[in-house]
């Protein structure tokens, strides 16, 4: 070593001791389990709120509000772990993205439960009264969904860039289904004046739904962005 | 941070080997080193990126049994050609080391010694060099009134800004710092990094460090130099950002070896 510094002190100074990066490994695989603990529970929300909704069930409703705690908690809980991470490691290069990334697509998760919320109350709202229409198109969208936010989580543990521009994609037909119900809901109501309360309300429904398709493309950007480096929007 | 297109070329090394005796310290390096920039050389230990430095003003002639093959041009002139007058190169590129090595003189005889080597005598003269080489280095305010007092008597901190001043004294083009900072107190290596920033102003910088975080805060372009390579060269942003290749990566997120 050059001019006696002892090695490892001048390592020190550098990336940190290896004793040290083993640590920062064990506290970023806990922070990404957090993360995909969280997402777990905006996807049963999204489940839940749209069962509730088709099912009238009003309890269901309830359980879904009372739950969006429990993932805002998660969001300010994550978010710390970052902010200390940042502060205690500096870390560089992916382990910065990959840490970046999480503080955003937490945010995005934080939306989706929000918008899951939004579906449920209007569940509540509707109540027991008879739907104009059976539900299909929305249900069908709410799997889509569902599986686009399942799949952008996904991709971000496998660190899967292919499975993440795939899921992104979906999003056109998440589209496609919200004009359709549009289009629909819009007859019912020119046709039965009566019926623009309740259909109105749907017509949230799908632009909540919607919503929650665009916060699972910037997921799939986001996790895009972390594992190459790069952007790429949809 | 300015486009490619205004950047101008200081120093430009061309495939350049080094051998110190059978040892290849430095394989087929190539690169450029930008006029008012600050370059860092990371890596490592052993890695050669001091070993590079010394090239640059040919310390490591002073070595035995060393040999050089390609080429650096300062300035599009080749430094390792016969007729360089090697006093003239180190004047025209000043060194600061690790550690603070003030003459054990005054601070005033620390600057105005290498002028006074390259024939400056008119104490106006000197007066003069050693009040804005004192400005420049951001100690001025601070020894003003003790310049005739040893410059021994000052912390590690401002020795090193005394050391930076008396390179600068002789007017240099290119500074060249070998962890300028790893034997300063966090205070202390925040002046010094302060320093480079205003400096970047009117040299060019080449900067060694161990630390990661420092080259990251000071430097313009990153090195990534490890067994003797140049691994990998880019923006400093981009290095710490998004390397390119995956040793760097390993390397500057402490997961190597």
């Amino acid at each position: 070593m050059e001019n006696g510094i002892p090695v490892n002190f001048a390592h020190d100074q550098g990336g940190g001791s290896i004793v040290a990066r083993r640590s920062f490994d064990e506290e970023l695989k806990e922070l990404k389990e957090d993360m995909l603990k969280m997402g777990s529970y905006v996807e049963e929300a999204i489940f839940k709120a749209v069962r509730a909704l088709a099912e009238q069930d009003i309890k269901l409703a309830e359980e879904v509000n009372q739950n969006d705690e429990r993932i805002d908690e998660y969001e300010v809980k994550i978010e710390e772990k970052c902010i200390r991470l940042i502060a205690l490691q500096q870390p560089v290069a992916k382990d910065l993205r990959t840490i970046g990334m999480i503080t955003k697509i937490i945010t995005d998760l934080e939306r989706i439960g929000d918008n899951a919320c939004n579906i449920s109350r209007i569940a509540q709202k509707i109540g027991t009264e008879p739907l104009v229409k059976p539900l299909i198109d929305i249900p069908r969208m709410a799997d889509l969904a569902c599986l686009m936010v399942h799949q952008s989580l996904n991709s971000f543990v496998d660190q899967n860039v292919e499975l993440a521009r795939e899921t992104a994609k979906k999003d056109e037909e998440v589209d496609l289904l919200n004009d359709q119900i549009f289009r629909e809901l819009l007859t019912f109501m020119m046709a039965d004046p009566s019926t623009i309360n309740q259909s109105t309300y749907l017509l949230f429904v799908g632009r909540y739904l919607e919503r929650i398709a665009d916060h699972a493309t910037n997921v799939c950007e986001r996790v895009i962005y972390m594992a190459t480096g790069k952007r790429e929007s949809f | 941070m300015k486009t490619v297109n205004e950047l101008q070329t200081k120093i430009l090394v061309d495939n350049l080997n080094f051998y110190y005796g059978n040892f290849h310290a430095l394989k087929n390096v190539s690169l450029e080193i930008y006029k008012n920039h600050v370059t860092a050389l990371i890596g490592p230990s052993g890695c050669g990126k001091s070993t590079f430095l010394r090239t640059l003003n040919r310390m490591n002639d002073l070595i035995e049994g060393v040999r050089v093959e390609g080429s650096i041009k300062i300035d599009d002139r080749d430094i390792y050609v016969k007729d360089v007058d090697v006093v003239d190169l180190r004047k025209q590129i000043g060194m600061v080391f690790q550690r603070p090595n003030p003459f054990p003189k005054s601070i005033y005889d620390n600057i105005a010694y290498g002028p006074r080597i390259h024939g400056t005598k008119k104490r106006a003269d000197l007066d003069q060099i050693v009040e804005e080489s004192l400005r420049a280095s951001a100690l001025w305010d601070e020894v003003r009134d003790r310049l005739h007092e040893s410059a021994m008597g000052l912390s590690g901190g401002q020795q090193q800004r005394l050391c930076i001043a008396r390179a600068l004294a002789v007017k240099p083009e290119i500074l060249l710092m070998d962890e300028p900072a790893s034997a300063l107190d966090p205070i202390a290596t925040g002046r010094i990094e302060e320093l480079i920033d205003i400096l970047r102003e009117n040299y060019t910088i080449v900067i060694v460090t161990h630390s990661m975080q420092q080259a990251a805060r000071v430097s313009d372009y990153t090195a990534f130099f490890l067994m003797g390579e140049i691994i990998e060269f880019d923006e400093t942003g981009v290095i710490f950002e998004r390397p390119a290749d995956q040793r760097t990566e390993d390397y500057i997120t402490g997961r190597f070896g």
